[in-house]
This record gives C-alpha cells, structure tokens and sequence, in this order.
C-alpha cells in the first residue's frame, strides 16, 4: 500500500495536482481542523497514484518545445496543445507594459524554469522545526496549532489530509451538478465546458502577462455552476501558491449559469516565502443572466524583506464577463503581499442591468510597489458599478490607484460610483490616483470621490490617552478605514483580514 | 493624589510652563484658570503625556509613581483621563468599539479578565443615563459629523466608563450652549467621589457655577500666581485677568 504521503517514495506529479485541487474544495466554515484530522487519521488515501515521470523538470527558458513538454507531461489532448503554442506566438510579438507606476528590475523569461515536477522535500516533523518567525506569524494571526501544522506542512500531511476532506464535498457540490476541480482535471473531463469558456473573457492576446499565462500556464481551478443552483458553501482555494512550485502560473476559471450563485475565496493567510519571482495569473469569470459571483482574494505573498530584497512580483489578469441580463460580479479583495503588484479585476457589463462591484484594500509598507484598482466597462443599458479602493501606505512604499470607467454609448442609464481613499502612514510612502473616465453617452451618471488622510498624531495620542497601546491604536484605525471593504468579506476571511492589516503595519508608525 | 513640583516644560525651544506647583487630593476638584496663552492646555497635555513637549525641569508625583516616567497609554491606565478639547476623529471605529478596546487593556493592565460582550454592554447602558447620550451616538464612528455638544458628552461618558483616578477636563465647556453644558456638569458631578479627583481647566467661570470647585488657580505666563476658593474664579469674572496681570507686573 502507498496510502500516504510520508512513506511514498514515489509521489508524481498528477496526484499534488489533485490533491491541491481537492485542498481548493474546503470549506473553512463548516469544517473545523479537528474535523479534518480525524478524517485523515481515520480514512485510507482513496486515490490511486500516478505514473511516475522520469523527467521532473523542463530545461530553463521558453519556446515552443518547452510548452510541447509542459503539455505532454500533463497529458493534454491536442487542442490544448495548440492553445498553448497560439498564446505564445502572440505573446512573442507583443510587450510588457510600461504605464503601471512600479519599477523593478526587467524579468529574463528565459531564466525561468515554466515547468517543474514538485520535488519531495523532507517534511518538518514536528512545529519545532519550523521557521520560529513564521510560527510567530502564525500567532498573530491567531491560526490554530493544527492550522499551522497543515499550513507549514508538518508530519500530518497537509496534503493528504485535505485530500479526505475534499471528497466529502466533492460529493455534495456533485449531487448538486456543481464542477469544482483543477483545471487540469477539468481539461480532460470536461473539455466542452473549457473549451467553450476558457479564453472567453480574458483572450490569450490580451496583455503580456495573460498571454504568457495562456502559454505556459501549470494549473489552478475550474469552477461550474449549473442553472439555477445557489451553491451552498463558500468555495475555497486555500494555500495553493506555496504547494509544490506550480503556482507560478495559474488559471482560474468560474462559469456561473443562469440563475445560479456561488461565493469563491481565494487566497492565504499565512505569509508563505516563495522561490518564485513571478507570478501571472489569470481569472476568468462568466456570468449568465441573472447569475451572481462574489470572488474574495486576501492576498499575502512575501513581498520582500525590509530593505527590498527579494519578493513576488504579481502580475494578474482578472476579470469578469457579466454576459446576461441582471448579472452581478463582486469582487472583493485584501491585499497586503507581493513586492510588486500589478493587478485589476474589472467587470464587462455587457447584459442589462448588469452590476459589477469593487472592494479593495491594499496595504503596501516598506518597498512594496502597488498598481492596483479596476476597470468597469459599461456596455449593457442600465448598468451599474461601483468602486470602493481603500489604499493604505506605510514605509517608502508606493501604492496606485488605477482605474478606469468606460460608458459605451449604448449603455443608456448607467451608472457608477467610485470612492478611492488613500491612507498614509509616515512622510516616505506615497499614494497615487489614477482614474479614467470615458462617458460617450449623456444618460449615465458617474461619480468619482477621493480622499487623502494622514493617519494623525492625533488619533494615535487620543487612543493612547486611552489606555490602547500604540499597535492596537494602528490596528483599530487602519481596520476603521478599510471598514467598507472589509464588510464585505465573509466573516471569518474579514476577521484574518483585519489581523493581517495590523501585522502588516506592525511598527510603522513611530 | 497628585503633586507637581516645580514643572516645567516647552516645546520647540519655547518654555511654556515655567515652574508649576500644585497638589490635588482625592476628593478635590480644582480648576485652573487663566488668559489665553497662559499654560493651561499645556499642562493638561504634559500630565497626559504628549510627546510634543520636553520637560526640562521639575517633578510629578502620581499616587507614589513618577509620572513623568510612564508613556501616555500607561498614565491612562493608572487612572489619568484627558477630557479633550478637541476630540479625535476616528473613521470607520464605534465609539463602543473603541472603548471596548481601552476598557479591556486597562482591565489587562490591572491583571483583570476581559469584559464579555454582555456585561459591557451592561456597563455601558448604565453610563450613558449620566450624561444622557444616545445608543445611536456610540454607533457612529467615533467623533466623526458629531456636533460640539455630542463630542463633549461623548468624552464624559468615556470617563465615565473608564471610571479614571484623576479627571483632567481641558475646556470641556468651550463651544457649549447652557443646556448641553449642565449635560456634562452633571455628568462629572455624578462620578465625583471621595477617591477620585478633578482639574478642570477653563477659560471662564460660567462652567464652574456647575462644576463647584474647591480650589481655583490663576495661570499666568506658566505659573500659578494665585489661588483661591471659588470665590476667586467670581472675582475674576467680573473684573477680568488684567487685575492679576498687573498684581504679577508689581511683584
């Protein structure tokens, strides 16, 4: 028996893939860590292994063998294949953008290594081999013992665990005709559907980075909600970056059929370091008439230490197709990671009465470089969006807002509400605005609203006079200013939301 | 309670207080008076703690501890509370919220359990009868689009829940109507005891008709230059401070 994952020599790449996948089916709501122990120590492993590959890596670089390789090594069927090398021709023949208000060193896409088989690396025994910073990470955040053993993937196998987990929901959502797996998976079982979607809101030749994400993309998730089912649990990918080098480039795609709904969480809470300099993913969401996505990402890569060494630079495309009458996408997002960030999930409300919605908070200290905000393309009468950005600078950081609100003419009666409010904390930060507006018809209202504050000396001494002490003092009114955006995460996200701003922002004001 | 021996402090270079004496015990309320310019907001803020000034010279002595070596929030959880002149907006946080947070960090500095939901909402209830002040109040973000009144109100009901040893009104009566005025009067009256004290600074009298202190002090060019029973801040309502400037010119 090679039933679980300490004792097999033999791991492949297919089953972390699955596995990961599975990671993505939990449900932190209605599964307590206890819950998901005794499902590992008490279930067998279910799942078969895989082929073993000889080969574990491609050679460093890029061109059309390496992505042949990557698509052979995940037994793509030819389609596939030809997607791929597509996306990189027009990726060759296209630039990376310069506009985004961040600097950083040119990226040598031929240094990258685009596929690479998750090595077996030796598992911590027990917490105490674990980086002692990060456990105190972990703490403050208040990430329970068995959380952090999962999260820093100590002996009890974060991954098989989870792999017991996600059976039991996979048996749910199937009951129900919801699809939630890897995208690998999805390309070989549900082909139609991939094909179908993928590339249907954000085309291979959108930008740079989606167009290399298309090429050489490794995996990520899949997620079909049938007509007019209310999908009863939040879906959760959690931890997915840090797991096994595959996350570099991720695709995620989110089909909601008419009528149905479905609550996606994206992110990790744990600040994982990664090898991996760049990350381009991509996110496509496609909502049918009266459907309704909420996407929530709490976003926490290594952004670096404090002098700007080293860091991920997070360049994503996401973005949301609201194709039927009365659809509504919501995008909700916390960011605090990531050295460079160059990131817009935006909304095409081509149905009707379509709304699209954008909450952010986005906190960068140190070095950290943000460009982040959204796009909302009104083409749909009667439209509506909204944006709240709530960006918080500390350190010699550099955060932007960047938005753009586009009215086609067609889009009769919309309208648009955009609040962005920038928080400064220290005289080295600095926080930029930039928003577009194209109005080309006269019956759509749009509204912009921007503000600049200081985090006073003032707020900080009447906290003080109060008895709080200076970090709670941060914590409370970074936490009062991203408030609006912070609502709108589910519950207990909102709350590692909020412990994760105050870490953040730990010791930098004073 | 309180002994302050010869302080003095500046800021930027500047000395504004220019050797303060003055002993407050438990029981007492004083109020200290004086033009503008004199010193008063100064020395509430240097017994609070703000950073902005340096002392240079002199002593304070609270309940045995040096004060003056106590950071500001270790003073509020001695027991010193700082009414403020002008509160602080704080976007987004409830006023319950906020004293929650300082309720529960005094109580953990006190070696105290943390107060549940329930009691504090309990205490809460009870402390807002004092200075009649609104449920819908405290769920507003703190300060924030409240008027002059509500602000002030809101101050003594923060007092009154963090239930301080030593109370230190700075011009809580400035931008009061009479009405709004007897709120906060009352408010203070009613958590007088004979193990706490108050020092209320103002600028005129009119609060003190209210607030009956048992000593008045003249604060004048940094220095206390003359004190009295109530019947002085009288004195100094009708005639004016130019009598006690001139008395100080002469000296």
């Amino acid at each position: 028996m090679c039933g679980t994952f300490k004792g097999g020599g033999c791991c492949t790449f297919d089953l972390i893939i699955i596995s990961l996948n599975y990671l993505t089916l939990m449900s932190k709501e209605a599964i307590s860590d206890e819950q998901i122990l005794e499902e590992f120590t008490s279930k067998e492993y279910e799942h078969g292994w895989h082929v073993d590959f000889e080969a574990d890596e491609a050679p460093l670089g890029l061109n059309e063998d390496i992505i042949r390789f990557i698509s052979a090594k995940k037994e793509e069927p030819d389609w596939m294949l030809e997607w791929r090398l597509d996306a990189f021709r027009k990726w060759k023949s296209m630039a990376e953008p310069k506009w985004p208000n961040v600097k950083y060193p040119k990226v040598d896409f031929q240094a990258i290594r685009y596929y690479s088989a998750p090595k077996q690396t030796k598992k911590p025994e027990s917490l105490d081999e674990v980086d002692p910073e990060l456990l105190k990470t972990f703490e403050k955040l208040g990430i329970s013992l068995q959380e952090q053993k999962r999260l820093t993937g100590v002996a009890v196998d974060a991954v098989i665990d989870s792999v017991s987990v996600g059976t039991t929901f996979k048996k749910q959502l199937g009951e129900l005709g919801i699809i939630f797996c890897s995208f690998s998976e999805a390309v070989k079982d549900h082909p139609d559907l991939v094909r179908k979607y993928m590339g249907s809101v954000v085309p291979a030749n959108d930008n740079y980075y989606a167009a290399l994400n298309s090429a050489v993309f490794s995996d990520g998730s899949f997620c079909y909600i049938p007509k007019g089912v209310r999908c009863p649990m939040e879906l959760s990918t959690y931890f997915r970056i840090n797991a096994a080098n595959t996350g570099q480039f991720e695709r995620t795609l989110i089909v909601a059929e008419e009528g149905s709904y479905v609550s996606y969480l994206e992110g990790c809470t744990a600040p994982m370091r990664d090898e991996n300099q760049l990350h381009a993913a991509v996110v496509e969401i496609y909502a049918e008439q009266d459907a309704e996505v909420k996407y929530s990402t709490v976003q926490n890569w290594y952004p670096g230490d404090k002098d700007g060494h080293g860091g991920i630079y997070n360049f994503v495309t996401k973005r949301a197709l609201c194709a039927g009458n009365h659809s509504k996408v919501s995008w909700t997002q916390v960011e605090t990671g990531s050295a460079v960030t160059w990131k817009y999930p935006s909304c095409v409300l081509k149905g009707d009465y379509s709304v699209g919605e954008f909450y952010s908070v986005a906190v960068t200290n140190n070095h950290q470089q943000a460009d982040t905000g959204t796009k909302m393309i009104h083409i749909g009468k009667h439209t509506r969006s909204r944006i709240v950005s709530k960006g918080i600078s500390a350190g010699q950081s550099q955060n932007s807002y960047r938005g753009q609100v586009h009215v086609m003419k067609r889009a009769e009666g919309a309208r648009n509400f955009s609040q962005c409010d920038s928080l400064l904390m220290g005289n080295l930060c600095g926080a930029h605005t930039f928003p577009y507006i194209d109005i080309e018809n006269k019956s759509s209202q749009v509204e912009h609203e921007a503000t600049t504050s200081k985090i006073g000396e003032d707020q900080i001494f009447y906290c003080l006079q109060r008895g709080i002490d200076e970090e709670s003092a941060v914590a409370l009114i970074v936490n009062g200013f991203a408030k609006e955006v912070l609502n709108k995460l589910p519950m207990e996200f909102a709350v590692e939301a909020q412990k994760l701003l105050a870490l953040t922002l730990e010791g930098s004001v004073g | 309670m309180l002994k302050i021996d010869n302080l003095h402090a500046s800021i930027e270079g500047k000395e504004i207080l220019r050797g303060i004496n003055l002993t407050v015990n438990p029981g007492e309320v004083h109020a200290i008076m004086g033009p503008n310019g004199s010193g008063k907001s100064t020395l509430a803020s240097v017994l609070a703690g703000r950073e902005d000034y340096e002392i240079t010279e002199g002593s304070v002595d609270f309940q045995g501890t040096d004060l003056l070596e106590l950071s500001p929030e270790e003073r509020a959880r001695e027991g010193i509370f700082l009414a403020f002149q002008y509160p602080v907006e704080i976007p987004g946080v409830t006023t319950t919220n906020f004293l929650k947070t300082a309720v529960n960090q005094i109580r953990e500095h006190k070696g105290l359990d943390a107060m549940d939901a329930v009691e504090f909402l309990k205490t809460m209830k009870e402390k807002m009868k004092l200075v009649d002040i609104d449920q819908s109040l405290l769920s507003r973000s703190l300060n924030e689009g409240f008027s002059g009144g509500e602000k002030k109100r809101n101050e003594i009901f923060q007092m009154a829940m963090l239930e301080p040893t030593l109370s230190v009104l700075d011009e809580t009566d400035s931008g009061l109507d009479i009405d709004a005025l007897k709120i906060v009067a009352n408010g203070v009256n009613a958590l007088k005891n004979s193990d706490n004290a108050t020092i209320v600074v103002t600028h005129y009298q009119r609060l003190l008709d209210y607030i009956v202190p048992d000593y008045v002090h003249v604060l004048y060019r940094g220095q206390i230059v003359k004190s009295g029973d109530k019947s002085l801040a009288l004195e100094l309502e009708s005639k004016g401070y130019d009598w006690v400037k001139e008395e100080v010119a002469a000296v």
